[in-house]
């Protein structure tokens, strides 16, 4: 049991001197693309490996979080960075064991000075691939739970808001709402009992970032998650993870277990009286129940529908109590701001949005993956920097950020910082962190198509705008994609966007038609192609090119 | 003993009667866990679809006797939710994904030439039962599209004839039931 501040000290010196027993360390990808890339097997065929020439005590072969780098899994890592190995199978097991401590095996050797590495800066991510996520005590020789320690033993619950506020975190789960302010709401309302929820339910198409942090690195979001408790004065939170995680979902009811079983939740936590408990709710795969009164609502066992706010939850939320929600990567934030200080992170990033973003970068780019930058970064820099540009030779048509709530970004806007304020002024939104690279061969129309079929499939039936709007906007945009439409069609489609935007119940109805308001601003002529000239600037909607 | 309550395959208590149906341990140990609350529906009919592969009216009949909610609330959630499913599944299932990454990857593409090849859409079984065709909104594996699950197997990087190649062996190399 973990009662005080030696107890942490002592955990982390005794992690340490077994690393130090060790001359090699082996770092293989566990997170669930490399493992469905064979990462498992890989595991193991180094381990019998390191077995076979006798090497155990010296060579130890460790099971990490995401190494970043999903276009290139599965990946291992040797000795702290020092080597890196991309696209490694079972079969060079041998090869690697053989070159430890030796010249690095060439052909496998992924350079780790690339751009995507150096230009990262990690806060949330800065254990992922580092630790072995099913261990609290590698967490904790990372610094981990000292921020807890800090929050409940040093600290009023006041000075632990005021260190959040005062960091300027904002809500990573797409809004971007002031965390303190939110976080001052919930403890000031005057319930007994409250409760915490961490939203991990992460439905846009195209986003893996929560994914990533509760795989890598599940004790962060389970510490940050306490420190709230503390603050706003709840003893039990709930984290509502998609049951699509099944890999996500087994780390953090693991992590939840160890964490128990140590002390570091549960009843008096560090000989106090805060007493803190965290129960994992599957979520069921609606994308609506991302929307917290819908989340809630699941929560509680019944069909995920939004309901008219206010009341906010903050004051009126889980079986009518005061919640506070935040989203996975908000709470990651929370640890290091409380051990660090909140002057430290906001120093990081820009005036209005303060630290770093995690973004899943996907499509048509070369290096898909996870990566962490500093709030302010140019778009420019992340796809060709960081990316490595688009794959396959191609042009750069577009970058879609916040998914189906979001919008498409063109090239003219490539040198624009990627901040809260910067992203809602051309029409898209920051999202959760999806961002999906487009190249010439998408049809922006299609695109435009696809996610509004989304949003119609997910849409969850309570309000007309939403129900109907979104059926209709969806079925203009398949005609417009087959080469049926009419010249008037645009300008309905153009009131539709108006109506349901404005007068739909949650943010789901209310920024479904993002994706088409923006193609329509900078897309225009592939609509006025398909409209006109029965024609596919892109080539991709083969109707429109069977309808010529 | 209500009616509802009485379980799949009958369970009473007179000891001459069957026993109970084991894969129904999984979902009254669910129940158990959560003190038979009504807020525990959503896990209790994640429990129910993992020993049952589906759910049908007898289990759904149970759950809502056992955790005392209406049958129409239980009805409610199993259809609300994409997760559920009130049809038995195929011997096979192969799930392709359509979050973004994969579509504009080409998994469109993948959909088309099993529904030209085997005949079935998403959401549908072949005739002969032995696979189910299933569509998810993102698996987070954006970084390997176009990605599927073959029975459970997370496989990134996918193309149609290689999907065809692995969908034709599972119906034909199969011994038949």
């Amino acid at each position: 049991m973990i009662q005080h501040s030696e107890d942490l000290h002592q955990i982390a010196s005794n992690e340490q001197e077994r690393r130090d027993g060790c001359r090699h360390h082996v770092h293989v990808c566990m997170a669930a693309g490399c493992q469905s890339g064979g990462g498992g097997e890989l595991k193991q065929a180094l381990e019998a490996e390191v077995a076979r020439r006798g090497l155990e005590g010296r060579c130890r072969v460790t099971g990490v979080g995401c190494l970043g780098l999903c276009a290139a899994g599965p990946q291992v890592v040797v000795d702290d960075g020092a080597t890196r190995y991309q696209g490694v199978q079972a079969a060079d097991a041998a090869d690697i064991v053989e070159a430890l401590g030796g010249s690095p095996v060439e052909r496998l050797r992924c350079p780790g000075d690339m751009a995507f590495f150096r230009r990262q800066s990690r806060i949330v991510t800065e254990n992922c691939g580092r630790i072995d996520p099913e261990r609290i005590e590698e967490y904790i020789a990372a610094a981990g739970y000292h921020g807890l320690h800090r929050a409940v033993t040093q600290m009023s619950r006041q000075e632990v808001i005021d260190a959040v506020t005062g960091s300027g975190l904002r809500g990573r789960g797409g809004a971007g709402f002031p965390t303190g302010l939110k976080w001052t709401t919930v403890a000031k309302a005057g319930d007994a009992l409250k409760f915490v929820i961490c939203n991990a339910d992460e439905g846009d198409p195209g986003a893996f970032m929560d994914r990533s942090v509760l795989e890598s690195d599940p004790h962060r979001v389970i510490e940050g998650m306490a420190i709230a408790g503390y603050a706003i004065g709840a003893s039990q939170g709930f984290i509502y993870v998609r049951a699509e995680y099944p890999l996500a979902v087994k780390r953090v009811r693991h992590a939840l277990a160890q964490a128990e079983r140590m002390g570091v939740l549960g009843n008096g936590i560090f000989h106090t009286p805060f007493t803190f408990h965290i129960k994992v709710r599957l979520g069921a795969g609606a994308f609506v129940c991302g929307e917290e009164t819908a989340l809630i609502a699941s929560i509680e066992g019944r069909m995920g529908r939004p309901r008219p706010r206010p009341p906010f939850p903050a004051e009126f939320g889980l079986w009518e109590h005061p919640t506070l929600i935040n989203n996975v990567e908000t709470f990651a934030n929370v640890p290091p701001i409380i051990r660090n200080g909140a002057a430290w992170f906001s120093a990081i990033g820009t005036e209005k949005s303060r630290g770093t973003k995690v973004f899943a970068l996907a499509g048509k780019v070369v290096n898909t993956g996870l990566i962490e930058v500093p709030m302010g970064m140019t778009l420019r820099d992340i796809v060709f920097d960081i990316g490595g540009g688009i794959a396959g030779g191609r042009r750069f048509k577009a970058v879609q950020t916040g998914g189906p709530s979001g919008g498409c970004i063109p090239a003219q806007f490539l040198d624009m910082a990627v901040d809260y304020e910067s992203l809602a002024q051309v029409g898209s939104i920051m999202g959760s962190g999806g961002m999906i690279v487009i190249d010439d061969s998408s049809c922006m129309v299609d695109v435009a198509r696809f996610f509004m079929e989304f949003c119609m499939t997910e849409s969850c039936g309570k309000c007309v705008p939403c129900r109907v709007g979104t059926r209709q906007i969806h079925d203009l945009l398949a005609g417009i994609t087959a080469g049926q439409a009419a010249p008037a069609d645009l300008a309905t489609l153009e009131d539709l966007c108006d109506l349901v935007r404005h007068t739909s119940l949650c943010g789901l109805g209310q920024s479904a038609p993002n994706p088409v308001l923006t193609t329509l601003k900078y897309f225009r002529d592939e609509y006025h192609a398909h409209i006109h000239e029965r024609r596919c600037l892109a080539g991709a909607c083969a109707a429109a090119r069977e309808a010529v | 003993m209500k009616a509802e309550n009485s379980p799949p395959g009958g369970r009473s208590s007179s000891p001459s009667s069957p026993p109970v149906d084991p894969r129904l341990r999984l979902v009254d140990r669910t129940m158990q866990l959560y003190r038979h609350e009504g807020h525990a529906l959503i896990e209790t009919l994640h429990a129910a679809q993992e020993s049952f592969g589906y759910l049908d009216e007898v289990v759904m009949h149970y759950i809502a006797g056992r955790l005392r909610v209406p049958l129409s609330r239980v009805f409610a959630v199993a259809t609300f939710y994409h997760a559920f499913t009130l049809k038995p599944p195929g011997k096979h299932t192969c799930v392709i994904c359509l979050g973004t990454a994969c579509y504009i990857g080409g998994s469109q593409a993948i959909l088309t030439g099993i529904r030209d090849r085997e005949g079935i859409a998403a959401g549908e079984t072949t005739t002969d039962g032995k696979v189910s065709l299933l569509v998810a909104r993102c698996l987070g594996s954006c970084g390997l599209a176009p990605a599927g699950v073959f029975d459970g197997e997370v496989t990134g990087r996918l193309n149609p004839a290689e999907v065809l190649d692995r969908i034709g062996r599972w119906r034909h190399d199969d011994p038949a039931q």
